[in-house]
């Protein structure tokens, strides 16, 4: 491995766990990332020469801290910064032991404080904790890198600026911190798997880095039933990652899928996961529907799947978090347990409330279609078209289009 | 840290209280300050009379003009404003959460420019 990748294959590993244990030592965000972002480039020549040091990461983190003792002393003579390196100066040499200490959820929740904006949380923790660059999350999410660098920055400013704690929440706030915390990476995750627009390749490292955060986060709560419920849930959805796009990048719905391509490993650790959940007995929402894809995982065939226990779980799962696309979804299932006239009825009392969302219109095509309505399939398939903007779904939507005019012409 | 903490409501209609209920929402906010003060964060607090007895003032080309009310016209209106010294914007936004005026109206928590010269 040669210097860089070196360098390369620290960043990734490390970067949270550095920079974490950077901001819990120095007190200022900003100054940790500058100071890291020193000590990398400083890596790229010393090691290069020297070779790669035996850890990489605890010399990253004690060169940072040199490098910040600079920053603030050609800086010094702002008050703030001069109290800074004051306590840094009276410290010992820093430790150059093994050990960095583990703050990466206090970085967590300070990513993903509520009075931040919802994109800014995303952003800053997958540039913060996945070390991904600003060019990187700017291409993942569709917009220009310095409208990226803008929301990066005016996020970090914020968190100095308004007094952002850098801690875990007391007890008090940690429900719903938490809750905040678990939809910023299911979010991530979202964004890569149902991405609404963009091109594939970028979007499966988010599925990747949304698991990779939630592992850490198993580690680092590990009595938190919803935590390991939300990473059994993502598992489960990407072992069919590789089924859900034909060779021509079509959506292949769930029951045509080809369940051999079904990446089992990732569902057997989907199902242990979730029944380590179950065991700390605090049921939730993800844990809820990891079931529902833990049970379509489990089944051989499409007609083999226990529609009757999934609808009820959609029961479940509509008391915890009424929501429309709940509905839709349980609607689904009731059809496939019960009949698509059980299902159509239950959407049909959705209407207003569900008119602006294109799964609806999407479930109430295929359902129209199962009962032989072609005509009106062929409208409701026209009405999710217009509302929908994800290639993959409009190829598999114009497709249905077409065949159901030709049913009814 | 010290933070402003300014306290929004529509004034456009007094409220329909009872005597007794007018009585008890005057005790909230003495409750509050109570509170905020045998906490150490109360630094200073001032509760303001109605929009229609302010004056909006500019200074135009050397000339002081005034207007009678508020400069713009918005729903909400500031009432009261609070200044707190909170260790940080948790504890800050805690303190907006109890007061009594954010059940109805808004509580903007402004954090204090400590340091103007960095």
């Amino acid at each position: 491995m040669t210097a860089a990748e070196q360098i390369e294959t620290t960043f990734r590993e490390a970067h949270g766990r550095i920079l974490a244990a950077l901001i819990s030592q120095l007190g200022d965000f900003t100054l940790a990332e500058d100071a890291l972002q020193d000590a990398l480039v400083n890596a790229l020549e010393r090691w290069e020469i020297d070779g790669v040091p035996r850890n990489p990461a605890a010399w990253l983190m004690t060169v940072a801290i040199h490098r910040a003792i600079d920053r603030l002393r050609r800086a010094a003579t702002q008050e703030r910064k001069a109290a800074i390196l004051d306590s840094l100066v009276r410290q010992k040499e820093p430790e150059m032991d093994d050990s960095i200490p583990d703050d990466r959820l206090k970085l967590m929740f300070t990513c993903c404080h509520p009075t931040l904006a919802l994109e800014a949380q995303v952003a800053l923790t997958l540039h913060t904790l996945g070390g991904l660059s600003t060019p990187e999350i700017a291409r993942a999410f569709l917009v220009p890198v310095p409208t990226m660098a803008q929301r990066l920055a005016r996020a970090r400013a914020k968190i100095r600026n308004a007094g952002i704690p850098y801690r875990v929440p007391p007890t008090d706030l940690l429900p719903e911190r938490l809750d905040a915390l678990l939809a910023v990476i299911y979010l991530i995750f979202n964004e890569g798997y149902c991405a609404t627009a963009g091109d594939t390749l970028t979007r499966s490292a988010l599925c990747s880095e949304a698991i990779r955060l939630c592992r850490l986060l198993v580690d680092l709560l590990p009595q938190s039933a919803e935590v390991h419920g939300l990473l059994a849930l993502m598992l489960l959805h990407d072992s069919r990652r590789e089924a859900r796009l034909n060779a021509a990048g079509e959506l292949v719905v769930l029951d045509e899928q080809d369940r051999t391509r079904w990446d089992q490993a990732r569902i057997h650790e989907g199902i242990a996961v979730l029944k380590a959940a179950f065991a700390l007995y605090d049921p939730g929402p993800y844990q809820v529907q990891a079931a529902i894809s833990a049970l379509h995982a489990e089944a051989p065939t499409a007609e083999a799947t226990d529609w009757r226990q999934i609808a009820t779980l959609y029961d479940t799962l509509t008391t915890m978090t009424p929501s429309v696309v709940v509905e839709v979804n349980r609607a689904v299932a009731m059809a496939m347990a019960w009949g698509a006239e059980t299902g159509l009825q239950m959407l049909l009392r959705l209407d207003s409330r569900a008119d602006g969302f294109y799964p609806y219109h999407a479930a109430r095509a295929d359902l129209l279609r199962r009962t032989n309505q072609s005509a009106a399939a062929a409208d409701a398939y026209a009405r999710a078209l217009a509302l929908c903007g994800n290639r993959a779904e409009r190829v598999y939507l114009q497709r249905q289009l077409r065949e159901m005019l030709n049913l009814a012409s | 840290m010290k933070y402003l903490l300014l306290d929004y409501a529509d004034t456009s209609k007094a409220p329909d209280y009872t005597p007794e209920q007018a009585k008890a929402a005057v005790q909230a906010w003495l409750d509050y300050v109570t509170e905020a003060k045998a906490a150490g964060v109360l630094l200073a607090s001032e509760a303001l009379r109605p929009v229609t007895d302010a004056t909006t003032v500019r200074v135009r080309k050397g000339k002081t003009l005034t207007i009678d009310g508020p400069f713009a016209e918005t729903h909400e209106q500031l009432g009261g404003i609070f200044l707190l010294d909170c260790k940080d914007l948790d504890e800050a936004i805690a303190w907006a959460a109890k007061m009594p005026g954010a059940k109805y109206g808004s509580i903007e928590v402004r954090p204090v420019w400590e340091n103007p010269q960095a």
